[in-house]
């Protein structure tokens, strides 16, 4: 992307931000006396379908771990059930979109559990692995695998630090038709991008805020203004493996 | 005489396969083409390039094209469409196969959407004729999607989840109710 294409993008922000602000409050008009119009204003909704991922964003996940309870595993339900993938006991084959982990201080004993899925890096080892082009960065940051020119020579399973990917060894039917996951090519978490295009959060947030543990955090860690900017500004957090430099998009507190 | 070859050569249809053949021996023989390339050359139609929006699919009340073009080009089309779903996240209905799907759907006698694994399905049945390998379906769904297929998590917390399910129990307590009211 060239330098006025990300400019053009940023001012298209700015511009969109100063609208959403002009329109948050209540619009009243007076008809008549006694007689007032209300207009509402919409909830802040993404861009249109027509329009292009926006460059000046990027999506990521602030977890709480201490918030996360060691019996629930809401967000990995969660995340089967909106991708349809399934679990068939066999841990070498098994899909790893999103798994709990629990880590323990061997001295303490002091246990913490916490989900982890695809940490969406800034410079993914997956990407610079890839031999056909077929892993890649979105412009806002997810990083997916196009399942049309992967050929499943599951390099990026290697080069992935959090073991974070999964290889399909049979052959599916009756995918999502959102979710589209096939024989011969290599799946992870994709931060629900097809909700994320609409304006959702991704379904494992969705779920582990309605469960009331709200120990996931989803928004753009470009906007200084989201929840989760403002949480990594305020409170220690912590990259796994921060060590690689990866600058990972997932980020975990009291971990 | 070179309009008309052109214009021959730029008709792919699943019938005229062997007419092809011939044409394109015929263009060997006239029109020294690149050496390196055999056979006709494809041309998209100019309008495809263009990213025709939804709100201009509305207005026209059509499917995507018509008929005798989405058989040549159905595939060009899907494959911008996914390039830019893909790429640029635009996740617009138009050209998506997902609308196909859902529009071309072809139901067994109990009313049920038929698998492209059956060769009455929409795109099976075409291509299985023209014994052209349907790659879209290791991947995709190729029936639309049903409620169960597109159950969400529900919003509620869990156990208000449980509870609202409950049915029976819903409907005992309006009973009681209504014996109460009466």
């Amino acid at each position: 992307m060239s330098d006025v294409s990300l400019k053009e993008a940023y001012i298209d922000k700015t511009r969109r931000d100063f609208l959403k602000k002009a329109g948050a409050g209540v619009t009243t008009l007076a008809l008549a006396s006694g007689v007032t119009l209300m207009a509402y204003p919409e909830p802040a909704l993404a861009r249109k379908q027509e329009e292009m991922v926006d460059p000046s964003q990027r999506w990521g996940l602030l977890i709480d771990v201490n918030k996360c309870t060691e019996d629930c595993d809401a967000c990995v339900t969660a995340c089967s059930v909106e991708n349809g993938w399934k679990l068939d006991g066999n841990p070498a084959v098994d899909a790893q979109w999103i798994r709990k982990l629990k880590i323990k201080n061997p001295r303490s004993g002091h246990e913490q559990t916490f989900p982890v899925m695809c940490q969406h890096c800034a410079k993914p080892p997956c990407v610079d692995v890839c031999p056909t082009g077929a892993s890649f960065k979105r412009a806002d940051g997810i990083v997916l695998v196009d399942k049309h020119i992967c050929i499943g020579c599951r390099y990026c399973m290697m080069a992935c630090p959090y073991k974070a990917r999964s290889f399909v060894h049979e052959p599916l039917e009756e995918q999502k038709s959102h979710a589209p996951r096939g024989k011969g090519t290599v799946e992870s978490c994709t931060l629900c991008v097809h909700r994320v295009d609409r304006g959702d959060k991704p379904a494992c947030v969705e779920k582990c805020a309605s469960d009331g543990h709200g120990a996931l955090i989803f928004g753009d860690l470009n906007d200084d203004n989201s929840e989760i900017s403002k949480r990594i500004a305020t409170y220690a957090t912590k990259q796994i493996r921060a060590d690689l430099g990866l600058d990972t998009g997932v980020r975990y507190q009291n971990l | 005489m070179f309009a008309i070859m052109k214009r021959v050569l730029s008709v792919v249809l699943f019938a005229s396969v062997f007419s092809l053949a011939n044409a394109a021996g015929a263009q060997e023989k006239n029109t020294p083409a690149h050496p390196r390339v055999s056979g006709p050359q494809f041309t998209l139609p100019e309008s495809t390039d263009k990213c025709v929006h939804d709100s201009d699919y509305a207005k026209t009340g059509k499917c995507v094209r018509d008929t005798e073009f989405m058989r040549r080009n159905h595939m060009n089309l899907l494959k911008h469409k996914r390039d830019i779903t893909m790429y640029k996240g635009i996740r617009s209905k138009h050209n998506s196969l997902q609308n196909c799907i859902n529009c071309h759907v072809t139901k067994d006698d109990a009313g049920k959407a038929i698998k492209v694994s059956n060769s009455k399905h929409f795109c099976a049945s075409c291509h299985e004729y023209v014994a052209v390998k349907l790659d879209c379906f290791e991947c995709h769904r190729s029936t639309p999607d049903t409620p169960a297929s597109t159950a969400s998590i529900p919003k509620i917390p869990a156990h208000a989840n449980l509870l609202a399910s409950n049915s029976s129990e819903v409907k005992a307590m309006g009973t009681f109710l209504k014996g109460v009211a009466q």
